[in-house]
């Protein structure tokens, strides 16, 4: 009746876990009971949980990703304490079998649940925005893709409290993960949250590559397309040639796992080397899927604070497109270890070293960029420098290991860990950081903190430099990753030095939420509200229009005369616009997002315990509630002039307003 | 080409009774000519195998043409561009996988 | 824009681009079949890489009956062109005739999907399942797939064929739901293609 799911699937045994869900227990209850205080909950279903606003499920994205930022970093800075504490006879606080689910959580939700919850909600923030659109191409798969990810990092959380996750690291490499080396249930944890965001993912490229394809203002060429559109697009392709090799690459190795093929097994022919050749042909592009918005971030930052166009610009689009080709055909750089051949290695490692040439482009564009500029050292720029720093030594120790034989000695060390991490954080954290920051604003009409923000970004650069250089001394001394304890006395003091770093990241996590905290605090103070909708002389369209703008976004849609048209009109004083308004064409919210979720959260945990009547109540669901959603004509309304004026009149007054506090 | 399509005021094309007669018995041909290379044994396994890839390609493009309605106006240069590239990135990946685990196999005597 | 009062309900988002007048839904559907490429691709590569792997049991030439495979193949076939003919009746807006077309397209596409659960059950029933070798898992999965997808697209004809009955009839809507569904259907024969070349023919060498 109920599969494998039984009571003693429940950890009671291992104190940590206990005091973890007590902990989650607790502040879940304190937010419903809130909600329900308040009474919120009309509220919260009608206009957030069914939206298919992209504002909002770029909030809804954002909040995601940054909850599961603390439970990433929580695995983080247990490894790290572990590791500065079992050295020698001490076996550390955490034991193996807990030490492993956690290095595999820590990757799979930082990757997955953060990198690409982040990511996807910039995307949906801004790129409507920037292209002079009134929502994305479908309005509806965009809240199903939010449910599908909200549904994936659901699944692997509940792994803590009920049976258990994955051991066998964040891309769960066979034979361990076969059934015969893994037969709990950890595995099938990983591959059902990963299948189903991985859904979710893929829906969102289709989606986001149809709206900067088909939905772009008048007159927007491509050439006129602003530089974080144009990665958004480079980011959407690159989801929509490598997630579907994720799907089949984890397929099979549930096809291995439920029904006992043999794929990747030991035995009766399966071939363990093919998954690996898979699953990079994935995960490859993924890191450059999560890494190209973030160019796309520190181009607008960078342009806008120093007071410029962006230097080069069409080299900035041509590099970071033949980046996206490179990065498809560089995966065997992830194995070079594996055994195949010299000209296989050869070809890649060539390749793999080629793409340092446009990543260098665009780091001089963004040099070039600043240079004579009126640089202001705002918190995002602060992020931005930090990257360039950052980013250019972990690029290098990239193309060290892109050396085939150089890797053969550096492969699964430290020094990996600390590279990977290196182009991570440095490119990708910082980045969504130096965005959120940048277009915080955007979404609810308030400045994030500066100084606050700064303390943030200045733990982080320290912190990093801190936990992940010992990394690098590590690694060339012959530290392998994973581990989880060492004798070797040359190890123990860098690993100190390391779990300092990783408490000063902590600290700077610690600000972010201060920033946070003070910024909705003091939100109504002059300084920082955002009554023109452009608070930092801004050049793309987004800044044309109010804060938060209205649910259609543009009264009037522009139109489009060249590159940064917003920025070239306002220099020469022109209006906007003063065509006539009509009534606007707008989607309706729907809860079918929330159903398809609901149920495909049901076909995931119940496959997950082999509960098949549950699984097909699950996908029974999914299926019906596609079908109803089908059959609805009642999709769409639309707004009246009225509306539209009176806001465009609101919006009007606050802009006189901000004009005579000047 | 030598159907004449029927252009809606969406600007797809949708073909018509006889473009679908055509492509149907391209398909029918091509089909059994694939048959035929094989069952015949009339080719060794490599001409064969070769000639197998050519009908395939061939019979794809006649499938693009004819059922899909794939051309070069521009209305469906987007259509067009988006399955090259989906073309090209599937060569990539299939080339790519064989020509990875073909050489290991060789190097870690795995087969 | 001026166009925009105008402009039909349900067509959303097709407001606002000057030059390009196809619905977004077809192009995004199209877009998802090419993601569906991808994944049919990585499927063949796995079967390349594996379909020698008989690991002592039988290879595809002591499987594969050619004589299904080309009964299955005459099928889809004759599906691809009806449904053509189904897509023709719409444009001309001949309901009657569209329901017909499809259902005779229906029956086409279920007795390909029987002939296929056919042939792998009696494998299974011969011990030659999906678990008995690599080659094998990597052909049950190949086919399959390719099964799986002709059974969704089955499912969604029967949908569209009761949806139409009702109070959708052939609205624009409608018609770009069935713009989809062909692109489907047609881009399963090309799938198909593949498989009858590379899988069946190729393995019986």
């Amino acid at each position: 009746m109920l599969g494998k799911l039984s009571f003693s699937a429940i950890p009671l045994d291992v104190p940590i876990l206990v005091g973890t869900f007590l902990g989650v227990a607790v502040i879940g209850l304190a937010v419903l009971g809130a909600v329900t205080y308040y009474g919120k909950w009309g509220y919260l279903w009608r206009d957030w949980l069914t939206t298919v606003d992209h504002k909002r499920l770029a909030v809804m994205y954002i909040i995601l990703a940054i909850v599961m930022l603390f439970r990433g970093f929580a695995d983080a800075i247990m490894m790290r304490t572990q590791l500065a504490l079992a050295y020698k006879g001490n076996p550390g606080y955490l034991p193996p079998h807990h030490y492993d689910q956690v290095f595999s959580a820590h990757g799979t939700i930082m990757i997955f649940f953060m990198a690409m919850a982040f990511m996807t909600g910039l995307m949906n923030l801004v790129v409507p925005l920037q292209i002079g659109a009134r929502d994305v191409a479908f309005p509806f798969l965009n809240s199903l893709s939010f449910y599908m990810t909200l549904v994936g990092a659901l699944l692997i959380n509940i792994s803590l409290f009920i049976g258990e996750f994955a051991q066998c690291g964040w891309l769960v490499y066979p034979p361990l993960s076969e059934m015969q080396f893994s037969p709990g249930v950890g595995v099938d944890y990983y591959i059902w949250a990963v299948q189903i965001s991985g859904v979710g993912t893929l829906l969102t490229g289709v989606n986001f590559f149809t709206t900067i394809v088909k939905m772009r203002a008048p007159g927007m060429g491509w050439m006129q397309m602003p530089v974080f559109t144009w990665t958004a697009f480079c980011t959407t392709v690159l989801i929509m040639v490598s997630f579907p090799v994720l799907t089949v690459t984890l397929a099979l190795l549930s096809l291995d796992r439920y029904l006992g093929m043999h794929f990747f097994t030991n035995d009766a022919g399966g071939n363990v080397m093919l998954y690996l050749s898979m699953i990079w042909t994935w995960g490859h592009p993924e890191v450059y899927i999560l890494v190209i918005p973030a160019f796309g971030v520190f181009s607008e930052v960078t342009a806008t604070f120093s007071q410029k166009p962006l230097f080069g610009y069409k080299t900035m689009v041509y590099a970071t497109c033949s980046i996206m080709v490179l990065s498809f055909v560089v995966w065997v750089h992830h194995f070079f270890t594996m055994g195949a051949g010299a000209n296989v290695n050869t070809f890649f490692g060539i390749m793999t070293m080629i793409i340092a040439v446009p990543t260098g482009v665009k780091i001089f564009n963004w040099l070039f960029t600043m240079y004579k500029g009126r640089v202001e050292f705002t918190a995002p720029m602060h992020w931005t420098l930090g990257f360039m720093i950052t980013f250019s030594i972990g690029g290098m120790t990239g193309v060290m290991m892109a050396m085939p034989a150089a890797d053969w000695i550096l492969h699964n060390s430290l020094f990996l860990i600390a590279h990977f991490h290196n182009v991570i954080i440095g490119g990708v954290y910082f980045g969504y950081i130096a965005g959120m920051g940048f277009w915080f604003p955007k979404a609810f009409g308030f400045k994030l903190n500066e100084a606050w923000g700064k303390r943030a970004f200045w733990c982080w650069f320290v912190g990093f430099y801190l936990a992940f250089i010992p990394l690098y001394v590590l690694g060339l001394e012959g530290m392998t990753r994973r581990m989880n304890h060492y004798d070797n006395p040359d190890w123990y003091p860098w690993m100190l030095v390391a779990e300092v770093g990783a408490i000063v990241i902590a600290l700077g996590i610690v600000c972010q939420l201060t920033q946070l905290y003070v910024s909705i605090r003091d939100r109504n103070l002059p300084e920082n509200l955002d009554l023109t909708g452009d608070p930092w002389n801004g050049r793309t369209l987004e800044w044309s229009i109010s804060s938060p703008p209205p649910a259609y976004n543009f009264a009037v849609i522009p139109d489009i005369h060249g590159l940064d048209t917003f920025h070239t009109e306002k220099q020469l004083g022109l209006k906007a616009h003063g065509k006539p308004l009509a009534p606007i064409h707008m989607p309706k919210n729907t809860s079918a997002g929330v159903f398809i979720g609901l149920f495909s959260f049901i076909l995931g945990f119940a496959s997950i315990w082999y509960i098949w009547w549950l699984a097909a109540i699950g996908l029974i669901g999914i299926v019906a509630t596609m079908i109803l959603r089908s059959a609805n004509r009642d999709v769409d309304y639309y707004v009246p002039v009225s509306e539209i004026e009176h806001n465009e009149e609101v919006y009007s007054r606050r802009i006189a307003a901000a004009q005579a506090a000047e | 080409m030598t159907q004449a399509p029927t252009t809606t005021m969406t600007g797809d094309s949708h073909g018509s009774y006889p473009s679908y007669l055509i492509g149907f018995v391209l398909a029918v041909v091509l089909t059994v000519a694939s048959f035929a290379a094989v069952m015949t044994h009339a080719l060794s396994p490599g001409m064969a195998l070769a000639a197998l890839t050519v009908l395939a390609v061939v019979q794809i493009v006649v499938h693009l043409v004819f059922f899909l309605h794939m051309n070069t106006s521009t209305e469906q240069s987007w259509n067009l561009m988006c399955f090259i590239f989906a073309a090209v990135s599937v060569i990539v990946i299939i080339g790519g996988t064989i020509f990875i685990m073909h050489d290991t196999a060789i190097n870690m005597m795995s087969r | 824009m001026a166009h925009e009062a105008t402009m039909s309900p349900l067509a959303h988002a097709d407001d606002h681009h000057g030059e390009h007048h196809e619905s977004p839904n077809v192009f995004g559907f199209w877009l998802y079949l090419m993601t569906d490429c991808v994944l049919f691709g990585s499927i063949f590569a796995a079967f390349a890489v594996l379909r020698n792997q008989y690991a002592g049991g039988p290879s595809g030439k002591e499987l594969f009956d050619l004589t299904n495979v080309g009964i299955e193949t005459a099928i889809l076939l004759f599906s691809s062109i009806t449904y053509g003919f189904a897509s023709l009746n719409a444009l001309a807006k001949n309901k009657t005739m569209v329901l017909l077309w499809l259902a005779v397209t229906f029956v086409l596409g279920a007795s390909f999907v029987g002939l296929e659960l056919n042939e792998f059950s009696s494998m299974i029933a011969e011990g030659n399942g999906p678990d008995r070798s690599a080659f094998l898992s990597a052909f049950f999965t190949l086919v399959g797939t390719h099964g799986l997808h002709v059974t969704c697209g089955l499912i969604w004809m029967v949908v569209l064929m009761v949806q139409m009955m009702g109070p959708q009839d052939l609205s624009e809507r409608m018609m770009n739901k069935l713009a989809c569904l062909s692109l489907f259907w047609h881009f399963l024969d090309i799938v198909w293609i593949c498989v009858f070349s590379f899988v069946y023919l190729a393995g019986v060498m």
